[in-house]
């Protein structure tokens, strides 16, 4: 005899108790601090704090702790907990010519003002599992020299003093907020950036490794890559002028593309632009290639039908929140839509089989 | 009571959301109620349960529950499903309203895929969670090009769609998520109800009121309004369902589900509506499968 499914409460509560538990692991292994995360997954700190649009490291040490290290779902713990904070206002744009360097490299020029600094980077490792990390052993000290001083112009003016490159035309508006309005077509470039900054890591490489292999090739060059400190100032009314409140650490990338010219723009070089918090250089690179791709209609280019060109497209995919929530709601209960489908393929298939023993019969 | 005093979790406001968010999705309703079926964009916010599981439903009813409504939640039907209980408790602690698994007790009622079977009255607001709010999605997947025809009233590509099934299959091949004319106007997706719920939608006494949290889409139908299922004069809509009455309560005009009960084809056809069902058996009504 068929019981209906009761129990729904026990069994989520039985479940998230067994989750509590798997989260811990064997109970003979010290458990986890958020600041042993936040030192020595750092990484995974960024790409949570970069994608779940918080600028909070203790914060998405905790979300990885409490996600078992599932990056999305550590995201959407940060998504979650940022939608419910209060909205002071708006800090006044980075200036990221005043950035205190960590990493600094351009593959356009051999050397330039400000140097090159290569950084804390994986870049030039073997990539060799290093058995020494699995003795727990004090990591030697890194040799340390002071930063450099002063500001780091970017490798873009150098080329706008001669006029090679486009210029960015300042619009003077206040950018829309991804995060406060819906989002409706066509987005402009402030919006797509907004969108691609936060966009899932994994999609927005893809989207950029398509347009190397030629789905709207627009040939990149990294003019420059920055990891550093940037202050944030913010304009306080009472004051009537800003004030620094904070820095964060975050990675520009700025490409350099090849451009042969269209009907009202002389041969030139044109810009992709990529910043995301922390240092999460493959996101930036990535963000910037998908930026230029975006790119094609204000620069007169032709559409070739490339994915990485189609703004509706990237920007309703590349949530990784939205993705996954939607993904993931087909385990949920379908048993009433699929009862109709069962009821209808029967009917289908009742009509077939009388049309073939009719065809039969004549 | 008023929204200051509510007992539930103090962290956070009255149903989770801050007051200025509420007022903004309120006024996607009040606009959603003025032009009926029109999708009407508004800022969703991120919940703390994933996009694709109610969390249009859910703010739209955080935004129309009040401290002194009784709500209840149903998926497929059921009140005791695991994902009716995980947004019914969330209101518990978020709101601190009365809850109940009775539709006529209820004054908000948030679905997932059904409507209840018992009529509903002008005293209830009916909140439907909607994956995709776009009838014309699987026809033309561009936003920008949808919002087009639903402005130009363009709707020859969804007949066209539907005399396609009828001239391939001799029906039309959609068994839910079947669309609706609204007033004469605006094609509307019902959300994945089973088409034997569409005539509900038709001329209800209820506010019925659709959320699509990841698509960021509310829409409406006030009191009642005509809400038309699309069909042709020569093939008219057919609100089928399966051919047997309830196993346990013996109704022949609900819903039902099919449920397998060995693997020997045995199986047994209940109510999806479960308050339906246990109304009716503790009237005392038995179905041939009843214990």
């Amino acid at each position: 005899m068929y019981v209906s499914v009761k129990g729904g409460e026990r069994a989520i509560r039985n479940a998230h108790g067994w989750l509590a538990e798997e989260r811990r692991g064997d109970r003979n292994v010290t458990e986890l601090s958020l600041a042993q995360i936040r030192e020595q997954l750092t990484l995974a700190v960024n790409r949570v704090m970069a994608e779940g649009s918080l600028y909070d490291p203790d914060l998405a040490a905790l979300a990885i702790k409490q996600a078992r290290g599932d990056l999305i779902e550590a995201i959407f713990l940060i998504r979650a907990y940022r939608t419910t904070l209060p909205r002071f206002g708006y800090s006044e744009p980075l200036d990221t010519a005043r950035m205190t360097c960590d990493r600094r490299i351009s593959a356009t020029f051999k050397d330039l003002p400000g140097g090159q600094i290569l950084g804390p980077t994986f870049d030039y490792t073997h990539r060799l599992l290093d058995f020494k990390l699995a003795a727990e052993g004090d990591a030697p000290q890194a040799h340390s020299q002071p930063a450099t001083q002063g500001e780091v112009p970017h490798v873009t003016e150098f080329l706008n003093n001669e006029g090679l490159i486009e210029e960015t035309a300042r619009t003077g508006k206040a950018p829309p907020d991804l995060t406060r309005e819906p989002l409706e077509m066509p987005a402009e470039r402030a919006l797509r950036l907004q969108a691609l900054t936060r966009a899932d890591e994994g999609f927005t490489l893809g989207l950029a490794y398509s347009t190397q292999r030629g789905y709207a090739r627009n040939h990149a060059f990294v003019g420059e890559l920055r990891i550093g400190m940037v202050a944030i100032e913010m304009e306080i009314p009472e004051l009537g002028f800003a004030i620094e409140i904070g820095d964060m650490t975050v990675t520009e990338c700025e490409t350099v593309n090849q451009f042969k010219g269209s009907k009202t723009e002389p041969p030139q070089f044109t810009r992709g632009y990529g910043l995301v918090f922390g240092q999460t250089e493959r996101k930036a690179i990535a963000m910037a290639l998908v930026d230029r791709a975006l790119r094609w209609e204000e620069l007169g280019e032709d559409y070739v039908g490339a994915p990485a060109q189609d703004a509706e497209f990237v920007l309703s995919h590349a949530d990784n929140i939205q993705a996954t929530g939607f993904l993931e709601h087909i385990k949920l209960p379908h048993y009433v839509d699929f009862q109709s489908e069962l009821e209808l393929v029967r009917k289908l298939r009742r009509t077939v089989q009388a049309a073939q023993s009719q065809e039969a019969a004549e | 009571m008023t929204v200051q005093d509510y007992q539930a979790e103090p962290a956070y406001n009255f149903a989770y959301l801050d007051e200025q968010t509420k007022r903004m999705i309120r006024r996607a309703i009040l606009k959603g109620l003025a032009v009926p079926g029109y999708q009407v964009p508004f800022a969703s916010r991120e919940m703390p349960m994933p996009y694709g599981w109610g969390t249009g439903g859910v703010q739209v009813s955080a935004a129309v529950l009040t401290p002194d409504d009784r709500f209840k939640v149903i998926d497929q039907g059921a009140d005791d499903t695991t994902h009716a209980v995980s947004i019914r408790s969330f209101f518990e602690r978020t709101a601190g309203v009365e809850t109940t698994t009775k539709t006529a007790l209820a004054s908000v009622i948030q679905t997932r895929h059904r409507i209840p079977e018992a009529a509903l009255t002008e005293d209830q607001i009916l909140v439907y969670q909607v994956p995709i709010p776009e009838p014309l999605r699987f026809l033309e997947p561009r936003e920008s090009e949808t919002r087009k025809m639903h402005s130009l009233e363009e709707y020859g590509l969804m007949h066209v769609k539907l005399y396609e099934d009828i001239s391939r299959h001799g029906h039309i091949a959609t068994s839910y998520a079947y669309p609706v004319r609204v007033e004469g106007r605006y094609v509307m997706d019902p959300s994945p109800i089973p088409k034997f719920d569409n005539p509900k939608l038709d001329d209800c006494p209820a506010i019925q009121l659709f959320g699509a949290g990841r698509e960021q889409r509310i829409y409406a139908l006030p009191p009642y309004t005509k809400s038309v299922s699309l069909d042709f004069e020569d093939h008219p809509f057919d609100p089928s369902k399966a051919a047997h009455p309830c196993g346990l309560c013996g109704a022949e005009d609900s819903y039902l589900d099919e449920v397998i009960l060995d693997d020997k084809g045995g199986r047994l056809f209940v109510c999806s509506d479960t308050d339906y069902c246990e109304e009716r058996q503790a009237q005392g009504h038995r179905g041939k499968d009843a214990a």
